[in-house]
């Protein structure tokens, strides 16, 4: 199913800016339009800011993926074995914070991508996964 | 060095063979440095460091033994900022080895070949002296460039009378956001400027942490009594920017510096035109 897997640690901030550039060159070589690569960069920041803020540190793995009727996209997953997240409706409102951010980041990564799958557990971690489609 | 078991060989062929090791010393090291340091610089540096080794290897001479660490630290820094790779570095120590084996195997004296192991040995360690200097010497280089970085891509021009423009290039973390505000805030204040013009064309992606860095600075600029308009949002940027739900509130928003210099002058009351043929 995956062309190439790569799997990056995020336990700093320079680890994020390295996540994104990760997902912005596996969309570009994918072939994705810039406002869609665009799109799943900022998804892609969102997600794994929250792993090193919220989740103390995780990491991510970017690949090219092909769904059964031949569609080619980018999939992002970041996990953590952090506190998990108690409350999932209310992570995912907008302008809903356990910090001082803007409360925008979680819906907004649910926003940019196609599909959203959100796993997580109090006391045991939290897995984001997004995919964004080839139009 | 010298065991006190009879009197030590390598100290006397040291200093007898001493114009012959140091010119092939000089030779191999030259190959690897090309032109980057000068033959007669390199020459002095080693004739010094020679020397060192020579009171050294005697025996007796602590002193020789600081001084020549000290010596090998000062050239490896040199050596590091002059962009010299490490083992092009260690090199330079390191020939010293092969430069006096030549002169032991000439002799064929066969306690000076067991006195040159424990010199091997020695010189090794001296080594990594350059080695741990030039490393260090790098990472200080390094973070000399971020800094350096950090501060040049983050200048404050003059667009016009009272405005002020900010390009902000590449990625917008905390520490560049912190010194982008300062600077402009100081600016600011030795200006007086009315309008600033914070151009994001060269930031490749907003999400929610620029946008609140963006967002800060516009209201402290605001606080010092300047209008600050955002240029540069692209379609992509835009489109991101509306799926994350950031509200820029009353901020103004454009496309282009330029559209955002004539929204600034127009604020301003200042009218360009065109200069009309009769
Ligand atoms: N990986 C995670 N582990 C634990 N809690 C999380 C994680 N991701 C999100 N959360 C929780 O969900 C809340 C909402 O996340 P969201 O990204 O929307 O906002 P934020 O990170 O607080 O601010 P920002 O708008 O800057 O992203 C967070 O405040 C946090 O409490
Ligand atoms: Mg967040």
């Amino acid at each position: 199913m995956t062309a190439q897997d790569v799997e990056l640690p995020i336990v700093s901030n320079e680890d994020v800016v390295r996540v994104r550039q990760l997902v912005r060159a596996v969309a570009a070589e994918a072939g994705m339009s810039l406002v869609d690569q665009t799109k799943i960069v900022t998804a892609a920041s969102e997600l794994a800011r929250n792993t090193f803020v919220h989740g103390g540190g995780g990491s991510a793995r970017v690949e090219s993926v092909v769904n059964a009727r031949g569609r080619a996209g980018v999939r992002l997953v970041v996990t953590d074995n952090g506190p998990g997240i108690p409350d999932i409706d209310k992570a995912l409102t907008e302008g809903w914070t356990s910090g001082s951010g803007l409360g925008l980041g979680l819906p907004g990564a649910r926003r940019l991508a196609d599909e959203f799958e959100l796993d997580t557990k109090a006391g045991e971690g939290t897995t984001v996964t997004v995919t964004k489609w080839i139009r | 060095m010298s065991d006190g078991a009879g009197k030590a060989h390598l100290p006397e062929l040291l200093r007898s063979g001493r114009e012959a090791v140091l010119d092939r010393w000089l030779e191999v090291v030259l190959e690897g440095v090309r032109g980057r340091i000068t033959e007669r610089e390199l020459k002095a540096e080693l004739t010094e460091l020679y020397a060192l080794i020579e009171r050294a290897v005697a025996g007796g001479d602590e002193e020789a033994g600081r001084e020549l660490r000290a010596a090998l630290a000062e050239i490896s820094r040199s050596r590091a900022r002059q962009g010299f790779s490490p083992s092009e570095t260690a090199v330079s120590v390191f020939a010293v080895k092969q430069a006096l084996l030549e002169q032991v195997s000439a002799t064929a004296d066969m306690q000076a070949y067991a006195e040159f192991i424990e010199f091997s040995s020695w010189v090794d360690d001296l080594g990594l002296v350059t080695f741990e200097t030039y490393a260090s010497a790098r990472e200080q280089v390094i973070a000399d460039q971020m800094e350096q970085l950090l501060e040049l891509s983050t200048p404050v021009v003059k667009l016009w009378d009272g405005i002020l423009g900010v390009p902000l290039v590449g990625t917008l973390d905390s520490a560049r956001t912190q010194v982008v505000m300062e600077t402009l805030l100081e600016r600011l204040v030795e200006t007086g400027a009315q309008f600033a013009v914070i151009d994001i064309t060269g930031v490749p992606a907003v999400d929610t942490e620029v946008a609140q860095h963006l967002l800060k600075t516009v209201m402290a600029a605001r606080l010092m009594g300047t209008d600050c308009v955002i240029s540069g949002v692209r379609p992509q940027i835009a489109q991101t920017i509306v799926a994350l739900g950031i509200e820029f509130g009353d901020i103004a928003t454009k496309a282009s510096l330029a559209d955002a210099l004539a929204y600034a002058l127009e604020c301003s009351g200042i009218q360009v035109t065109g200069r009309t043929e009769a």
